[in-house]
């Protein structure tokens, strides 16, 4: 099973991503922001940074390097995609997931454990957990904020679309606690936190973050 | 202006008109230059230098890259074996940065810098390209930088200008560092009114390499390119080295502003990205970082360690501002650059990977059998010198030491005459006053703004005693980190106070089990030209020396920042420690907290009344005065193996080293860390062994059985220790004393900082 995780310029969390694919048992690719081809992998990372070093708004830039030509439809075709952190920013100005991700209430990049709720089990990336679950994974960012209109909040949590939302204290100020959110046919997930920072003992507050990698080697298969 | 000086600028001062026009006035002054120094320029060119050459030598004479006072002292550590206890160093002082075996075809490169002045004018950029200039010293030696590490100081919490300057320091060391991708893994937090006004901000890099991977900056093979890549040229950072790192700031002197530099991480990304794909083409003979003196410091050293000569056109520079003289381009500190020296057969290979990157290369000339560095200016040679004299041999003084005559009175003025607690009422209260001063507080405003995940090696960070990053994903091989400095101790005895630095950061990382190996060091001090400083940084480099060839560690490498005072007052003596150690597996560490219920507490040392210098003598009675605590450096070393040993047995469960506030703050750290309380049972009197911050301590649990184990490790290394207590409740009680519930503790210890800063 083929995993690919895209490169950007200013992509700091990759490395991290592709060694959670490993560790979850499957076999990681790494995809070059220049490179119009996805080099028929089964499921796609785009992971945290600083795409372009993000000093216009976050993802801005990112959303139109030539992989995520191809990225977007096979997309909106059902591949499954993970946003993690700028990979959910870069999602979001895609258009592949609603809402936007705004700086801090504070201002300030805030790093820490957070603890989340799963609320949907039913996506790609989440299957592999109980519903209501709580887990503690890596929260790390200065622009999380999750915001949207209540039109589009209140849509997505009538269908479900809600995946993870803050316990515990909200560190960002998102709307309605909300950490990630999916799209409409559920193989596509976005999240602020990290969870391939939490797959090895030893490194990171906890194992919490593996079940998304078994997730989706679960749901690729079934495809 | 002159009118010579006015004429230098619209006409180029090329070698040919510096030689028919030997009187020209010349801005040496203004550049920094002393008299003789400007005279010494002269007889080396035998002829006036053209302002292109003036500026070469004005930034690489300055204090900041000459080390001109400090020379004379730093040979001392040149003197000690230079053999870590894992071997011989690969690369040594003089290179950008020691390298250290640590085995299994790894090595580990790491150095420590400041970036104090620049950082008090603009506290963001400042502190940013601190970040930026260690990370490219780690880069050029060849290796991929893994973690960083901050130790931060500031004047008085409450004060208007920390409020300036502390938020901008920590954003911009987290600003820089986050988006470079690398994990920040611990430094320090310091408040003390001795830094009112001079700020130090030191940055820390470590990186790792396999040993084929080592790269040295030096320009030989006569044909080779010459290559500068990286982000362009602009005018930031114009003599920032002279004008910053080696001048006293006048309380009312004019704002210097431009002469900080601006920073883009996201350039410093790609580069790391772009340089390791550099080294493992193997299309590189030479690098070097542009850092202080950029282009000057770069083309002078990378010639004179050479077997020849360089030639340079430095109309090649891509600019930002096209409005840039030669001079400026010279002296212009601009991030995120570096250079090259690389085979004409590899330059195509070269250039196909910075495109990949977007990283900008322009070829600038090339290495020349001759033995001069030559730049030209659209054809006309404005430089012409040997590369020596400008990197190597600019002036070396013996400045005038003199025992400040302050000393004896402030060491006869001990806490002796400073009231004791006198009911165990006020032995909790004073407790619980120090654990909630600013030094020993919880520091998570600042490092919860700093990335310690990124990467996914970090198996340890803040607040830990010591930092640990893996190396080897296969093996688990990784290194432990500590800096440390107790600017008070240094002020009462500079000999001491470095050793004292030296012991803790040793200390720190022997606490997780690792095996110290090397040192890298930042010795902040006052004004060289007061000889009372300058006695204190000769005592500090002795004591260093000393200490390190008692404990059989090198060091390395490091940095030295003069000129930090205002006025007549200097900062105090503040040698920065940082020691580096070895651990074959990181997840057989030792972490500092309590984690299991029931365990033995021992206390490994043992404490003496040792209150002068100490966190309750200042939190308590704002005093400083007296002599430092003894340093036992045979002792820590013992405590070392034995730590080392125990953990690799599986004999100890948590160690916290016992420093700032005493033993007192070291169990309510350890309690606080999982929540996790003690009964504890003080061996001797209970005001010393709570206070007391005697060395050479260190708290430890042990798991179920294991006590045995620990205690034959004790003994075989000769150290002192005691069974004080077994873990569990949600309080901490010292027996027949006092007890505090962990609630409390954890409310007095992180209410300092958002209260201070945020005002909540």
């Amino acid at each position: 099973m083929k995993i690919g995780v895209i490169t950007f310029p200013g992509s700091l969390d990759d490395h991290d991503a592709m060694r959670a694919i490993r560790v979850a048992g499957g076999d990681a690719v790494s995809l070059w922001h220049g490179d119009a081809d996805l080099h028929g992998v089964d499921a796609v990372v785009v992971p945290g940074g600083f795409s372009y070093g993000d000093y216009l708004r976050c993802g801005a830039i990112a959303r139109f390097a030539p992989v995520m030509d191809r990225l977007i439809p096979a997309a909106q075709g059902g591949l499954p995609v993970l946003g993690i952190c700028n990979g959910f920013q870069v999602l979001c100005e895609s258009h592949l997931l609603p809402g936007a991700l705004t700086p801090r209430t504070d201002q300030r990049f805030y790093c820490n454990d957070q603890v989340l709720k799963v609320e949907s089990t039913s996506t790609a990336w989440t299957s592999a957990y109980d519903e209501g679950a709580e887990i503690t994974v890596v929260h790390k960012n200065g622009e999380g904020r999750f915001v949207a209109d209540e039109h589009t909040l209140d849509e997505l949590e009538g269908e479900g679309r809600v995946v993870f939302r803050y316990v515990g204290g909200n560190p960002n100020g998102s709307y309605r606690d909300i950490a990630g959110v999916t799209n409409e046919r559920g193989n596509v997930v976005g999240l602020m936190p990290h969870p391939e920072h939490c797959v090895e003992e030893g490194y990171g507050p906890s194992l919490d973050g593996l079940a998304f990698f078994t997730s989706v080697l679960t749901a690729a298969a079934g495809v | 202006m002159s009118d010579d000086q006015a004429t230098m600028t619209t006409v180029l001062d090329t070698v040919d008109v510096a030689q028919t026009s030997p009187d020209a006035e010349q801005p040496w002054q203004e550049l920094g230059l002393k008299q003789d120094e400007y005279k010494r320029i002269r007889e080396i060119l035998e002829r006036r230098p053209t302002s292109a050459e003036l500026a070469m030598y004005s930034v690489m004479w300055s204090e900041h890259c000459s080390y001109k006072s400090s020379k004379v002292h730093l040979r001392r550590f040149g003197d000690l074996p230079q053999e870590t206890p894992r071997g011989k160093q690969l690369a040594g002082i003089g290179e950008n940065a020691g390298v250290i075996d640590i085995g299994q075809g790894w090595a580990v490169t790491f150095k420590i810098e400041s970036h104090n002045h620049p950082s008090y004018i603009e506290p963001y950029q400042g502190a940013a390209t601190g970040v930026g200039g260690i990370v490219r010293d780690i880069m050029a030696m060849g290796a991929r930088p893994i973690a960083i590490m901050d130790p931060l100081r500031f004047g008085r919490i409450d004060h208007p200008d920390t409020a300036r300057v502390l938020p901008g320091i920590v954003a911009g060391v987290g600003g820089y560092g986050n988006c470079l991708g690398l994990p920040n893994i611990g430094g320090e937090l310091v408040f003390d009114e001795c830094y009112q006004g001079n700020p130090l901000v030191n940055a820390l890099c470590v990186g790792s390499l396999r040993h084929e991977d080592l790269h040295l900056a030096n320009a030989s093979g006569v044909g080779n390119k010459i290559v500068l890549f990286g982000a362009k040229t602009g005018g930031d950072g114009i003599g920032g080295v002279s004008v910053l790192a080696s001048e006293t700031f006048d309380a009312d002197g004019p704002t210097k502003r431009p002469a900080v530099q601006v920073g883009d991480p996201f350039a410093e990304k790609v580069l790391i990205e772009c340089c390791l794909d550099l080294y493992h083409a193997g299309v590189v003979e030479g690098i070097q970082d542009l850092g202080g003196a950029g282009l000057s410091c770069a083309t002078s050293e990378l010639a004179s360690a050479g077997d020849g000569g360089m030639s340079i056109e430095l109309d090649r520079v891509p600019l930002r501002d096209s409005s840039l003289r030669a001079e400026e381009i010279l002296m212009s500190e601009s991030q995120e650059r570096m250079m090259a020296v690389v085979a004409p057969a590899q330059l195509d290979a070269f250039l196909e990977i910075t495109e990949k990157w977007d990283v900008e290369a322009t070829v600038l000339g090339e290495v020349t059998d001759g033995e001069h560095l030559v730049i030209t200016w659209h054809g006309e040679t404005i430089v012409d010198v040997p590369p020596r004299s400008v990197a190597h041999d600019g002036p070396v003084y013996q400045r005038p030491m003199e025992r400040p005559a302050y000393l004896e009175e402030l060491q006869a003025d001990s806490t002796a005459r400073l009231d004791r607690p006198a009911s165990d009422e006020e032995l909790r209260a004073q407790l619980l006053q120090v654990l909630g001063s600013p030094n020993v507080c919880d520091k998570s405003w600042v490092t919860d703004q700093y990335d310690r995940y990124v990467r996914g090696n970090t198996a340890q960070a803040m607040p830990a005693d010591a930092g640990i990053v893996r190396v080897d994903e296969e093996s688990g091989l990784g290194v432990a980190l500590a800096t440390d400095c107790n600017g008070r101790f240094a002020k009462l005895d500079p000999y001491a106070g470095a050793q004292l630095a030296l012991a803790e950061a040793y200390r720190n990382v022997a606490t997780t089990g690792a095996q110290p190996l090397a040192v890298s060091d930042c010795l902040n001090f006052g004004s060289p030209e007061d000889p009372g400083v300058m006695w204190q940084f000769s005592q500090s480099v002795d004591g260093l020396t000393d200490a390190c060839r008692e404990l059989g560690i090198p060091v390395t490498g490091g940095n030295v920042s003069f000129y930090n005072q205002t006025g007549d007052t200097a900062i105090h003596p503040t040698p920065v420690i940082a020691v580096l150690g070895v651990l074959d597996d990181v997840s057989r560490h030792a972490s500092s907290g309590w984690q299991q219920t029931g365990e033995p507490v021992y206390l490994l040392g043992e404490a003496r009344d040792e209150l002068d210098g100490s966190q309750w003598s200042a939190v308590v009675h704002q005093h400083l005065g007296g002599t430092p605590p003894q340093v036992d450096l045979r002792a820590e070393k013992g405590l070392a193996e034995a730590l080392r040993e125990a953990v690799a047995g599986g004999a100890i469960s948590s160690a916290h080293d016992v420093s700032d506030g005493g033993l007192g703050v070291a169990l309510a750290e350890s309690a606080m860390a999982h929540d996790i309380g003690a009964v504890i049972n003080l061996p001797g009197a209970a005001f010393v062994d709570l206070f007391s911050e005697s060395t050479g301590r260190v708290v430890v649990t042990v798991p179920d059985g294991e006590g045995s184990s620990l205690e034959a490790a004790c003994v075989r290394y000769d150290v002192p220790f005691a069974k004080i207590g077994v873990t569990g409740g949600d309080s901490l009680v010292i027996t027949d004393r006092f007890e505090v519930p962990i609630a409390d503790l954890r409310e007095t210890h992180q209410a300092t900082l958002p209260l201070a800063l945020d005002g909540r």
